[in-house]
C-alpha cells in the first residue's frame, strides 16, 4: 500500500497543498468558487519554524489510534485508507484527541474530517502529492 | 486453540481482532450478558439524542463475528472461572473449556447510599437497555421533571440526552463542581455556566434526600465501578478492578483481562488505577488478544483522556493537571486552552471549544517531548513536529506503523 | 530625497476576482513584490522590484496573475529608445558598469532561423527512425588520418581517448557557484543517465558530485578555481576556457555574497570574498604557451583524457581556432556571442563577438581547407534553442553542441536574467539555502531527460526525412541547408546555397 510521505528537505512552504486540499475536497468544480473568502478546511498543515517546514496529513497508520479510539466504530481501514464513515460518527472528537499527527479536523458538517487520499472525491489521487510544485509530499 | 472472551464489549472485539491477528483459525466464543450485537456504551446519550439510531450504534458490522470466526452467545452470563480446569461455566448451565481467556466485564453503576432512594423507582444510564428504559420512561411521562443525581460524565451525557424529552433537568450532586474528574475549576465553571444556560439547574454541594424532592424521573448516574467479582470469585488478584500488567494478563496463567473492569498502569502516574475509557478498552483488548494468540504486544502507554462535548461545546483532556499552567483564550468567554508543564515537559491539558491538533499534545505528553526553551504563544498555538529534534521527527513523520 | 529615475520595468495584474488570497505568490517571491495587507484585507503588489521571473504566475493556483511590461511610455524615439534613456540613469545614479544576466536580448540576426534543412521526396527515399535504426552516437576527440593494419591486416585501433556521447549535446559550463548545487545536480544526474556529459564551468567540483565523474567536464579557466589533481582526474575531459561568447575578452566576477562555505571549499578560495577571473590565462599569450598548458593537464591527467579548449566566437575566430587545433588540443568548444552568462557588463554581452553560425561555418571551413579537421572535433554553443538548432549546427560542421541556456529553462529558468542579483526563484542562479531548496534535482533531472530525449527525436526524424540514418553523415554535409532572406555574403560565409539553388 503506498502512503504519502513529506521530505522536509524540499518543502518550501508554499502552502500550495493546503489549498489545493481544500478545493479537492470542497466538491466544487472551480477552484475560485470553492476557495474565494471563504476559511479553508485542509485535511493537510504545513508545519514551519525558522528554515524547517514539511506537511502533515493522515499516515493511515497501520496501527492507528484513531481507528481504535473511534467510540462509535466509524473510523476503519479500507484498503489501506484509513476512512471516517459520516453516517457513524457522532463528533466527539476523540480522535482528534487521539491522532498524534493532528491530522483529524472537526469538520463543518460536525464530524471528524482527514485526509483520505482523494479516493472519495474526484481527485482519485492524493492532489497534495500531484500538485506539491517540489516534490515534497510524495505517494511511495 | 479456543479462546473464551467473556462481555460482549469493546475489549472484546479488540481482543477477538488481536487474536486474528495471527491466530486465523482458533475457536473463539464470547459469552455476552446483554442481549445485543456489541455496540458503544459511550453512544447511548446520543442514541436518546436522536444522533444515532439502533443500526449506527453498532460497534462493528453485523457480519462481524461471523467474518472473524466467532461464535457469539448472546444473554447469557459467564457465572464462574475454574482457573485449574479452565472452564468458564454459564447460567445456562454450559460449561466453555478455554486455553486462553479473557475476561471483558466492563463496570457496573455505581450506586451510593442516597437518603429516600429505596421508595423511588430509579434508573441508571450505562447499557443499551438502560437507554431504551429511560426512553420509554420519558416518553410515557408527560412534561417530566427529572432528577439527576450525579454531575460527572455520566450525569452531564444523560442530561444532555434526556434534553428533548424533558421539561425540566436538575442535576444534584454531593461535589462543589461538575465534571471534577476531567476538569479543573475553571473548566467546571465554564460548562456549568453552559449548560445552565441551556436551562439546566443544578444542585451542588448537595446531599439530596430524595424523599423531599419532586421530580418525575430520577437518574442515577454516580458512576461506574469495574465488575470484577467474576475474576476476584476466581481467585484473580483484583483490587477495585482486576489487577492487569501491560501486556494485558492477569496473576492467573493463560487469563487476560481487559476494559473498564481492570486497573493497569497510568503511564502518567506510574500507578495502578481504572483508566475506565473507551480507548484504552480497545488497545487492552487488542494487546490481550495478540498475546493469547501467541504474539507479543505491550500496552504500557495509557493514561487518562478524554473528548466529550455537551450542546456543542467541546471538551478535549488529557494528562494530570499538575505544574505550571499556561493559558490562552477566554474563561468567561467559554473557549480555553490550558496546558500544564512541569520539568519542561507537558503533563497535561484542557481544551475547551479550542482543540485544533489536539492529539499533537496527545503525544508530547506521551512521548514526554523536552519542551524546554519552547515559548508560550508557540506552545499554545503553534507547535508540530519542529518542536522534535530533527532525527525524532524524521522518524515520527517517516514512521509508517505509528500507534500504540 | 532624491528623485527616483527608476521606475518599475514589469507590472503585476492581479485579478482580484480570482484571487484567494492564498499567499502562494508572497511566499515564493524573494524579491518581496506580493504582500498581504491586513487593511486592505488583500494582496497588494510592490512592482518595483518584480523582475518577471514568473514564479508567482506557475504557481498561482487560481491563475490570478500575470506580469506584463509597465505601459508607462516615454516619449516615442527610435533613437533614444527606453532602454537607452534608462540605462543613462541608471548609470548616472550608480556611477558603476551596468550588469547583465544570461544571453543578449538585442534583435541581432539569428542565422539559424535563415536556415531551412532539406528532406528526400521520391529518390533516395527517407527513412522511419521508429522503425530503422537511427545511429545518434558520436565521440568526439582526434581521429587517425589514416587507417593502421597490423601483419595480418586487422584494423589497428588508433583512436585516443574520445568522449563518447549518446546524443551530441552537451551541457556547457555553468559554475558552481554561478548556479546552485541543486542545478548542478540536476545536470549530473541527467548527464549520467543520458550517456553525455556536462561541465564544471570554472568553480571546481563539489566533493558529492565525484561520482558522476564519468559523465564529467572539469574547466580550467583563468583564475584556476578549484583546480587540483583529484579535480582535473574526476572529469572525463578537461576543458581549458579561453573565452565565452556571452563576454568575450573578459573575465569573471563572481561577488563574495555568493562564496558560502561550500562554494568556498569547493573553489579553494576564502569565503565572502570577489572571485575574479582575470581576462586573459596570465600564462598564455600565444598558442604555444596554450599548447604548455594543453600538455600539462595531459600530462597531470596520465594522457587519459581529451583536452577541450573553449574561445568565444569572435572576429577572427577561424585563425584562432587553427591555432588551437595545433595546439595538442582535442576538441575545440565555440561559443557564440549569443550564449549566455551569469553576470557580463551589459556593453559587452551586446555588443561584442560573433553568431555563432558564422564563426562554426567558418572554423569547419578553415580547418578543413588546412587539412586539420581530423586534428579536432569541434562543439558548437551559444544559443542553440531546439533540435532544429542541432541539426544544422551539424550540418554546418559542429561535431555536437553545447547547450547550458535551454538546460536552464528546462530547470524552470524564465530568462528574467536577473542571474546577476543571486534571488532566483527558480533555485538556478542563487545560493540562498531556501531559494536553492526550490529546485529538486529529482525533477529537475527528470525534465533535463525528457528535453534531451525528445529533441534526440527530433534528430531522429530529421535525418530520417533526410535519408540519413547517422549523425557522422549528417556532420558537414552542408548541401542540406539552404538559405532564406541572406544576402551573398552570408551565404558563403555558411557555405550554403540559398532556397531555390
Amino acid at each position: 500500500m503506498k502512503k504519502i510521505y513529506v521530505r522536509e528537505e524540499w518543502c518550501l512552504k508554499c502552502r500550495l497543498c493546503e489549498y489545493i486540499c481544500a478545493f479537492a475536497n470542497s466538491g466544487c468544480g472551480d477552484i475560485v468558487a470553492a476557495l474565494k473568502d471563504k476559511p479553508i478546511m485542509p485535511r493537510i498543515t504545513v508545519e514551519e519554524e525558522g528554515k524547517i517546514s514539511y506537511a502533515v496529513s493522515c499516515r493511515h497508520c497501520d496501527d492507528a489510534l484513531c481507528v481504535k479510539g473511534c467510540i462509535s466504530g466509524a473510523i476503519s481501514r479500507v484498503d489501506g485508507v484509513v476512512t471516517i464513515d459520516k453516517n457513524k460518527c457522532v463528533g466527539c472528537c476523540t480522535c482528534i484527541l487521539s491522532c498524534p499527527y493532528g491530522a483529524i479536523a472537526y469538520g463543518a458538517d460536525g464530524t471528524a474530517t482527514k485526509c483520505e487520499l482523494c479516493v472519495q472525491n474526484a481527485g482519485g489521487s492524493p492532489m497534495c502529492v500531484k500538485y506539491c510544485p517540489n516534490r515534497a509530499i510524495v505517494l511511495e | 486453540m479456543n479462546y473464551v472472551i467473556i462481555g460482549n464489549s469493546i475489549a472484546a472485539v479488540g481482543g477477538i481482532e488481536g487474536i486474528r491477528r495471527t491466530d486465523g483459525d482458533g475457536n473463539i466464543t464470547v459469552v455476552g450478558a446483554e442481549p445485543h450485537h456489541v455496540y458503544s456504551r459511550p453512544l447511548i446519550s446520543y442514541l436518546l439524542e436522536g444522533k444515532t439510531d439502533s443500526e449506527r450504534i453498532k460497534y462493528r458490522p453485523d457480519d462481524f463475528y461471523k467474518k472473524n470466526k466467532c461464535t457469539l452467545k448472546k444473554g447469557v452470563r459467564a457465572e464462574s472461572i475454574d482457573t485449574d480446569k479452565k472452564t468458564v461455566f454459564l447460567d445456562d448451565g454450559e460449561a466453555l473449556p478455554f486455553d486462553k481467556l479473557l475476561i471483558a466485564t466492563g463496570a457496573r453503576p455505581f450506586v451510593p447510599k442516597i437518603s429516600g432512594l429505596e421508595n423511588h423507582e430509579y434508573h441508571t444510564f450505562m447499557t443499551l437497555g438502560d437507554a431504551y428504559g429511560l426512553e420509554k420512561k420519558l416518553k410515557s411521562t408527560k412534561d417530566a421533571k427529572v432528577l439527576i443525581l450525579g454531575a460527572g460524565l455520566i450525569g452531564l451525557k444523560c442530561a444532555e440526552a434526556i434534553y428533548r424529552y424533558a421539561k425540566e433537568i436538575t442535576v444534584a450532586d454531593m461535589a462543589d463542581r461538575v465534571l471534577p474528574s476531567i476538569l479543573d475549576t475553571e473548566g467546571s465553571a465554564v460548562i456549568k455556566k453552559h449548560l445552565e444556560y441551556k436551562g439546566i439547574r443544578f444542585l451542588l454541594s448537595t446531599a439530596v434526600e430524595l424523599d423531599k424532592m419532586k421530580f418525575d424521573v430520577l437518574c442515577v448516574c454516580t458512576g461506574v465501578i469495574p465488575e470484577a467479582n467474576l475474576a476476584k470469585d476466581a481467585g484473580i488478584e483484583t483490587g477495585r478492578g482486576i489487577y492487569i500488567d501491560a501486556e494485558a494478563k492477569t496473576s492467573k496463567d493463560g487469563i487476560y483481562a481487559a476494559g473498564d473492569c481492570t486497573e493497569g498502569y497510568s503511564a502518567v502516574t506510574g500507578r495502578r488505577g481504572a483508566i475506565a475509557i473507551l480507548p484504552n478498552a480497545y488497545i487492552q483488548g487488542e494487546t490481550a488478544g495478540i498475546n493469547m494468540a501467541g504474539g507479543n504486544a505491550v500496552y504500557d502507554k495509557a493514561m487518562p483522556m478524554n473528548a466529550i462535548g455537551f450542546f456543542g461545546k467541546h471538551i478535549l483532556t488529557a494528562g494530570l493537571y499538575e505544574g505550571e499552567e499556561i493559558k490562552s483564550g477566554s474563561v468567561s468567554g467559554g473557549v480555553f486552552k490550558k496546558l500544564f508543564v512541569k520539568d519542561g515537559k507537558l503533563k497535561g491539558f484542557i481544551f475547551i471549544d479550542d482543540f485544533k491538533r489536539a492529539g499533537l499534545y496527545t503525544a508530547l505528553i506521551r512521548d514526554g517531548i523536552d519542551l524546554t526553551g519552547i515559548d508560550d504563544a508557540t506552545l499554545l498555538d503553534d507547535i508540530g513536529f519542529k518542536l522534535y529534534p530533527k532525527a525524532e521527527r524524521d522518524k515520527v513523520l517517516r514512521n509508517q506503523n505509528e500507534g500504540v | 530625497m532624491p528623485i527616483n529615475y527608476d521606475d518599475n520595468t514589469y507590472e503585476v495584474i492581479r485579478n482580484q476576482d480570482r484571487c484567494i488570497n492564498c499567499r502562494v505568490c508572497e511566499r515564493q517571491c524573494a524579491n518581496l513584490v506580493h504582500k498581504y495587507s491586513e487593511y486592505y484585507g488583500r494582496m497588494t503588489s510592490d512592482c518595483i522590484s518584480c523582475v518577471d521571473c514568473q514564479r508567482c504566475v506557475s504557481l498561482c493556483p487560481t491563475k490570478a496573475l500575470k506580469i506584463i511590461k509597465n505601459p508607462n511610455s516615454y516619449r516615442d524615439n527610435a533613437n533614444w529608445n527606453e532602454a537607452a534613456i534608462k540605462s543613462v540613469y541608471k548609470q548616472a545614479g550608480s556611477g558603476g558598469v551596468l550588469l547583465s544576466s544570461m544571453g543578449t536580448p538585442e534583435a541581432y540576426p539569428v542565422y539559424w532561423d535563415k536556415i531551412l534543412i532539406n528532406a528526400s521526396q521520391v529518390t533516395n527515399p527517407s527513412i522511419d527512425p521508429l522503425r530503422e535504426p537511427m545511429e545518434t552516437r558520436i565521440a568526439l576527440g582526434k581521429r587517425p588520418q589514416n587507417i593502421v593494419r597490423d601483419g595480418n591486416g586487422n584494423i589497428v585501433n588508433t583512436v585516443k581517448n574520445s568522449l563518447f556521447l549518446n546524443v551530441p549535446i552537451m551541457f556547457s559550463a555553468m559554475s558552481y557557484g554561478s548556479i546552485s548545487y541543486n542545478a548542478h545536480k540536476s545536470l549530473a544526474i541527467a548527464a549520467e543517465k543520458l550517456g553525455i556529459f556536462y561541465n564544471t564551468g570554472e568553480g571546481g567540483l563539489h566533493r558529492d558530485f565525484y561520482k558522476y565523474g564519468k559523465n564529467t567536464i572539469v574547466q580550467v579557466a583563468s583564475g584556476r578555481f578549484g583546480v587540483f589533481k583529484d579535480f582535473l582526474n574526476a572529469g572525463a575531459a578537461v576543458e581549458i576556457k579561453m573565452g565565452q561568447g556571452a563576454k568575450p575578452g573578459i573575465g569573471g566576477h563572481l561577488p563574495g555574497e555568493k562564496i558560502g562555505e561550500d562554494v568556498s571549499r569547493t573553489r579553494m578560495i576564502p569565503q565572502g570574498v570577489d572571485a575574479i577571473s582575470p581576462a586573459p590565462h596570465h600564462d598564455i599569450y600565444s598558442i604555444e604557451d596554450l599548447r604548455q598548458l594543453v600538455y600539462s593537464l595531459k600530462e597531470a591527467t596520465n594522457y587519459k583524457k581529451p583536452v577541450i579548449v573553449k574561445i568565444a566566437a569572435v572576429h577572427n575566430v577561424a585563425a584562432i581556432a587553427s591555432g588551437v587545433a595545433r595546439s595538442g588540443a582535442d576538441i575545440i568548444a565555440i561559443d557564440g556571442f549569443r550564449g549566455g552568462t551569469g553576470a557580463a557588463p551589459t556593453r559587452i554581452r551586446d555588443n561584442v563577438g560573433i553568431p555563432i553560425e558564422l564563426a562554426l561555418a567558418s572554423v569547419d571551413q578553415r580547418l578543413r581547407e588546412e587539412g586539420i579537421r581530423n586534428e579536432i572535433s569541434l562543439v558548437a554553443g551559444g544559443s542553440i534553442r531546439n533540435s532544429a538548432d542541432i541539426v544544422k549546427a551539424i550540418a554546418l560542421g559542429a561535431d555536437a553542441v553545447y547547450i547550458a541556456t535551454g538546460a536552464l529553462l528546462a530547470l524552470g529558468c524564465h530568462l528574467c536574467r536577473s542571474c546577476h542579483l543571486g534571488k532566483c526563484n527558480w533555485g538556478i542562479a542563487t545560493q540562498n539555502p531556501d531559494l536553492v531548496k526550490r529546485l529538486n534535482p529529482e525533477t529537475g533531472s527528470e525534465r533535463l531527460v525528457n528535453l534531451i530525449t525528445a529533441w534526440t527525436h527530433e534528430i531522429e526524424e530529421m535525418m530520417g526525412g533526410m535519408g540519413i540514418n547517422s549523425i557522422e553523415a549528417l556532420k558537414g554535409n552542408r548541401l542540406m541547408l539552404r538559405g532564406v532572406g541572406m544576402t551573398q555574403k552570408e551565404l558563403d560565409i555558411l557555405g550554403i546555397f540559398h532556397a531555390g539553388e
